[in-house]
C-alpha cells in the first residue's frame, strides 16, 4: 500500500515538475517566436528607402519611415526634458529629504500615475495641449510620453540613491561637507550608473508607446518642423500600416515593427547587463 | 565665548561668520525645497489629470447619469451613448486572459522560483522580463497576422468541434473576436505575473521549503504545500496587477478584437473594449457630446484600474510583511 | 585594604608586559599639558533613552586619548558627539558644555566644526572615486585652491601611505586593501589639517600587522594633532594611548594617565575591567 503511494507521489513530482518547466519554456519561446517573425517578415522589407524616404500616398507602393524615424526620436526627446527632471529630483527628495508623510504621499501618488492606462494619459495631454489650441502637435504628444516617463525614472533613482550605504554619506560629512554637497559629489556620482540606466530604461519603454499619441502627435505624411505640428512615429506608423487592407504597407509594418523592436531590446539589454555588471563590481 | 551655563543643541548658531553659516544653511535649504518643489509637482499633475477627467467628461455625465454604465447603445448620430457593451469587452477579455495566463504563469514562476537550478531559471528569467517590454503595437501586429488567421483555420473550427454546444463557442467565426484578443491579452501580461509571483515566492524563508522536505515530502509536494500557501497573498495580489494591465491594455486589443459594440455570448464574436473604441474613435469624434462620452469612458476605465492597482498593492505588501496567513 | 593591595599587586603583574614598554615614554610634565576639549555635564540621548550621563572630561592636546569601556557604554556615542555626527541620526538630542579652544561646538557651525575635528571610521569607507579624488574631496569641498596634488602627497606621507600608492593614485580606492583603504582614509581626513582627530575602533576590522602600522602612525601624529581613539583592545589603549578613560552604562568611570590607569586603577570597576572580568 505505502510503496503504490509512494510510486504515485513520485511520478507526480516528475509530472509536474515537467509540466512547469514546459510552461516556463513555453513562455520563452514566444519571445523568440515574436523576434523569429519580426526578422523573417521585416528584414526582407528593409532596405535602404525604409531609412532615407516619406511615406507615399494610398495606393503606391514603396516609401519609408523616414519621417517617422525623426519623429520618434522628436518625441522621445521631448519627453526626456519634460520627464526626466521632475523623476530625478523627486526621487532625490524621497531618497534624501523626504519627509514621512510627505514622502508616503508623493509615492503612493507616483504609483498611481505609474499604473493609469497609457491611452487615459493621452486623453490628459489631448485636454491639456490640444484642445485649447485646436490641433494636434508634437508637443501634445511629447507631453503623454514625458507624463509616462516621470514614475519610472523616479522609482529607480530613489532605488539606487537609498542603495548607497550611509557609511560613504557620514565619511563625507565627516570631512565637513554639508547634506547637499554629500549628496551632489558622493551620493549622485556613486548611483549614477543606475540612475542613468533607469532613465534609459523609461524612455525605452516610452518609445514603443502607440495609443497616448493616436490623438495628441496624431500623425504626419511627411516632415514635421517645429513642436506645434502633428508629427508621425514609428509605433502610430505600424498601427496605421498593419490595419490597412495594403499588402505592401503590411511589409513596411513588419520592417518598422522589426527596427522598434530591435532598438528597445538592444536598449533593455545594455542597461540590464550594465545594472548587473556594476551591482556585482560594488564591493567593499 | 565660552558660556558657562547648560545649553540644549537645538539653539541655532550664533558663532562663526554669519554669512558662512547663512549661505551653507541655505545651500541644504534651497537644495530641500527645490527637490520637494520637483516632487509636489507629481501631485500637481496627478490631480490634473483627475480633474481633466472629470470636467471634461461633465458633459455626458450629466446628461447620462448612471444609466451611461448600464446602457448598451453607442449611437454617434444621434448622440446617444452607453458604457456597457465596452465594459463588457473589456472584462470578458482580461478574464479570458487570465484565465490562460494565470495557470500557465504561474506553473512558469513555480518552476523558476523553486523548482529550477539557479543556472537555469536565471537567464530564463531575465529572457522573460525582456517579453515584458515589448511594445504592445508588436503583439498587434502578431495578433493581426499570426493569432487570428491561426483563430480562423485551426483553434476557431477545433473548439466548435469539440465543443460548440457550449453558448460561448456558438456563432461565426471571423478570426477576429473576444477569444483573440483574449489570447493575445495573455501573452502580454504573463511576463508580468510571472515575474512578480517568482519575486513573491522568493521571498518565502527557505526554512519552511526545507522543514518540508525534512519531512519526507518530495520537492514538488513542498512546493505546493508550503511555498505557494505562503505566498498566495503576494499571487493573488501579482494576478490583480495583471488584471489592471490587462483592463488598460489598448493597442494589441485594438488590432484583433473585431470593433464591433456588441454584446454577445460567444466568445468567437467580434467585440469592442473601452480602450479599443477611445483609440478608433477620438481622434475623428465630431460634437461635445461625442467627446464627452469617450472621456467619461475613459474616466471609468481610470477608476477601475485605481481601485485593482490599490488592492493589488495592499495583497502584496501584505505577503512581504507577514506571509502566509493574512493577520 | 589589604585585598585592594592584593588586587593592585595581582593587576600589576598581569600588565606588566605592557607596562614595560609604557615606562619607556618620558613622564609628561603636569604644566605642559593644554586641554584641546573640555567636556562638562554632558547628556546625550537618543529620543527617549539616555545613553551618556553627565560626563565631564577634559582632552588634551596633541596626545592620545583613549576611550574604553564595554560593548554599550556609550563610548563611540560620546566620541561622535565631539564632532556632531550625532547630529544626523534623528531624534538625538545633546544637553551639555563642549568647549573646544574654549569655543562652544554646540552653538558652532557644524560644518567648520567637522572640518577642524576629522574623523575616522570602524569599517574603511573610501569614496568610489579614485585615491587621489578621495585624498582632495575634503580639500575641494572646502574650497581650497592652492597646488591639490602637493596637499595630497602631504596627507598620503603623514598616513604613511605614500610609497605605497604614489604610482596608482588614479586607480580606484576599492583596488586597496582593508588596511590601506583605512590609511587612505586616514589620509583623507588628515588633508584638511584638523586639529583633532576622531578614531572610532579604527582597527577592528584589520589585521594585527596593518593594526601595528596605524599605531606607529598615531605616535608620530600627535605631535601636530589631538587624538581620541574608542577602542575594544585594551592591549591597543595601553600601547598607544597617553591618557585613558574608562567608561561603563554611559558614565564616566575613571580617567587618568594610561600608564597610571592600567597599573593602578583607583575605581574597582575599572580594575575588573582591565582584567577581563567582564565586557
Amino acid at each position: 500500500m505505502n510503496r503504490a503511494r509512494l510510486i504515485w507521489r513520485k511520478s507526480l513530482n516528475a509530472i509536474m515538475l515537467s509540466l512547469t518547466g514546459v510552461a516556463a519554456l513555453a513562455v520563452v519561446s514566444i519571445l523568440f517566436l515574436i523576434l523569429g517573425y519580426l526578422i523573417y517578415n521585416g528584414g526582407k522589407s528593409l532596405n535602404w528607402a525604409f531609412f532615407t524616404q516619406l511615406p507615399k500616398p494610398v495606393g503606391e507602393t514603396g516609401g519609408g519611415m523616414a519621417n517617422a524615424i525623426v519623429g520618434s526620436l522628436k518625441l522621445l526627446l521631448l519627453a526626456a526634458l519634460i520627464g526626466l527632471p521632475i523623476g530625478l529630483m523627486a526621487g532625490i527628495y524621497l531618497a534624501e529629504f523626504g519627509g514621512k508623510v510627505f514622502g508616503f504621499v508623493v509615492r503612493y501618488t507616483t504609483d498611481l500615475l505609474n499604473g493609469v492606462p497609457s491611452i487615459v494619459i493621452g486623453i490628459f495631454a489631448y485636454s491639456l495641449a490640444v484642445l485649447p489650441v485646436k490641433h494636434f502637435s508634437a508637443l501634445a504628444g511629447g507631453l503623454a510620453l514625458g507624463v509616462m516617463v516621470i514614475p519610472i525614472t523616479m522609482r529607480s533613482t530613489e532605488e539606487f540613491l537609498r542603495a548607497i550605504p550611509g557609511s560613504l554619506r557620514e565619511g563625507a560629512m565627516a570631512l565637513g561637507a554639508s547634506k547637499w554637497r554629500t549628496i551632489a559629489t558622493v551620493v549622485l556620482p556613486a548611483a549614477s550608473g543606475g540612475i542613468i540606466t533607469g532613465m534609459l530604461l523609461s524612455l525605452a519603454r516610452v518609445a514603443g508607446e502607440t495609443a497616448p499619441l493616436l490623438f495628441t502627435a496624431f500623425g504626419n505624411s511627411s516632415w514635421s518642423p517645429g513642436w506645434s505640428q502633428p508629427i508621425s512615429s514609428l509605433p502610430v506608423m505600424i498601427y496605421n500600416y498593419a490595419i490597412s487592407p495594403y499588402d505592401d504597407w503590411h511589409r513596411q509594418a513588419w520592417a518598422a515593427g522589426l527596427i522598434l523592436l530591435g532598438l528597445v531590446l538592444v536598449a533593455n539589454l545594455g542597461c540590464r547587463l550594465v545594472l548587473s555588471r556594476t551591482g556585482a563590481g560594488r564591493s567593499a | 565665548m565660552a558660556t558657562a551655563t547648560t545649553i540644549d543643541h537645538a539653539a541655532p548658531p550664533q558663532a562663526g561668520p554669519r554669512a558662512f553659516i547663512a549661505r551653507l544653511r541655505h545651500g541644504d535649504e534651497i537644495a530641500h525645497v527645490i527637490t520637494l518643489v520637483f516632487a509636489a509637482a507629481i501631485l500637481l499633475i496627478t490631480s490634473m489629470l483627475i480633474y481633466e477627467l472629470w470636467v471634461n467628461s461633465l458633459l455626458s455625465r450629466t446628461k447620462f447619469g448612471w444609466h451611461f454604465l448600464w446602457t448598451s447603445v453607442w449611437d454617434p448620430v444621434f448622440d446617444n451613448f452607453g458604457s456597457l457593451p465596452f465594459i463588457y469587452g473589456t472584462l470578458v477579455t482580461a478574464v479570458v486572459s487570465l484565465l490562460i495566463a494565470v495557470p500557465l504563469g504561474l506553473a512558469a514562476a513555480i518552476f523558476l522560483a523553486d523548482l529550477a537550478p539557479r543556472k537555469f531559471s536565471d537567464p530564463i528569467s531575465f529572457l522573460i522580463d525582456l517579453l515584458a517590454a515589448v511594445p504592445s503595437v508588436i503583439y498587434g501586429l502578431l495578433g493581426i497576422f499570426v493569432v487570428v488567421p491561426l483563430m480562423r483555420t485551426v483553434i476557431g473550427p477545433v473548439l466548435k468541434s469539440t465543443l460548440g454546444f457550449l453558448p460561448i463557442f456558438q456563432g461565426p467565426n471571423y478570426g477576429v473576436g473576444f477569444l483573440t484578443a483574449g489570447i493575445v491579452l495573455a501573452i502580454m501580461v504573463v511576463p508580468f505575473i510571472i515575474s512578480v509571483s517568482r519575486e513573491v515566492l522568493l521571498t518565502v524563508p527557505r526554512e519552511q521549503r526545507e522543514a518540508a522536505l525534512a519531512l519526507g515530502a518530495t520537492r514538488w509536494e513542498a512546493t505546493w504545500q508550503v511555498v505557494v500557501p505562503w505566498a498566495r497573498t503576494g499571487i493573488l495580489g501579482s494576478v490583480f496587477l495583471a488584471l489592471a494591465r490587462a483592463l488598460g491594455e489598448t493597442m494589441a486589443v485594438t488590432m484583433v478584437i473585431g470593433n464591433d459594440p456588441k454584446i454577445s455570448a460567444s466568445l468567437l464574436a467580434p467585440g469592442y473594449t473601452i480602450a479599443a473604441v477611445i483609440a478608433n474613435e477620438f481622434s475623428e469624434a465630431t460634437g461635445n457630446l461625442y467627446l464627452s462620452a469617450l472621456i467619461e469612458l475613459g474616466l471609468v476605465l481610470f477608476l477601475m484600474t485605481f481601485i485593482l492597482n490599490g488592492l493589488a498593492r495592499i495583497l502584496i505588501v501584505a505577503t512581504e510583511r507577514g506571509g502566509g496567513r493574512p493577520s | 585594604m589589604a585585598s585592594a593591595a592584593h588586587g593592585s599587586d595581582a593587576t600589576a603583574a598581569r600588565l606588566a608586559p605592557q607596562v614595560k614598554t609604557m615606562e619607556k615614554k618620558p613622564p609628561i610634565p603636569e604644566k605642559e599639558v593644554l586641554v584641546r576639549f573640555e567636556i562638562s555635564d554632558l547628556n546625550v540621548f537618543y529620543g527617549p533613552k539616555q545613553a551618556v550621563f553627565g560626563l565631564n572630561l577634559k582632552i588634551p592636546k596633541n596626545r592620545v586619548t583613549a576611550l574604553i569601556g564595554p560593548s554599550g557604554c556609550g563610548k563611540s556615542t560620546f566620541l561622535r558627539t565631539l564632532n556632531r555626527m550625532n547630529d544626523t541620526i534623528r531624534h538625538s538630542r545633546v544637553v551639555g558644555n563642549i568647549l573646544l579652544d574654549g569655543q562652544d561646538i554646540l552653538k558652532m557651525d557644524v560644518v567648520g566644526l567637522r572640518r577642524r575635528v576629522g574623523m575616522v571610521f570602524q569599517r574603511p569607507n573610501p569614496f568610489p572615486k579614485s585615491i587621489y579624488d578621495n585624498v582632495a574631496y575634503g580639500l575641494r569641498i572646502n574650497g581650497y585652491t592652492g597646488r591639490l596634488g602637493d596637499l595630497v602627497e602631504h596627507s598620503l606621507k603623514r598616513a604613511a601611505l605614500w610609497e605605497e600608492v604614489k604610482d596608482s593614485l588614479h586607480k580606484s580606492a576599492f583596488a586597496l586593501s582593508g588596511g590601506q583603504q583605512q590609511r587612505l582614509c586616514i589620509a583623507r581626513a588628515l588633508a584638511v589639517d584638523p586639529e583633532v582627530l576622531l578614531l572610532d575602533e579604527p582597527c577592528s576590522a584589520l589585521d594585527p600587522v596593518t593594526t601595528a602600522k596605524i599605531e606607529e602612525l598615531m605616535f608620530t601624529l600627535k605631535d601636530s594633532c589631538t587624538m581620541a581613539i574608542v577602542t575594544h583592545n585594551m592591549q591597543q589603549a595601553a600601547r598607544a594611548s597617553d591618557f585613558t578613560a574608562f567608561m561603563l552604562d554611559g558614565k564616566l568611570i575613571e580617567h587618568n594617565e594610561t600608564s597610571k590607569l592600567f597599573t593602578t586603577p583607583s575605581d574597582h570597576r575599572t580594575e575588573a575591567y582591565i582584567t577581563g572580568r567582564f565586557g
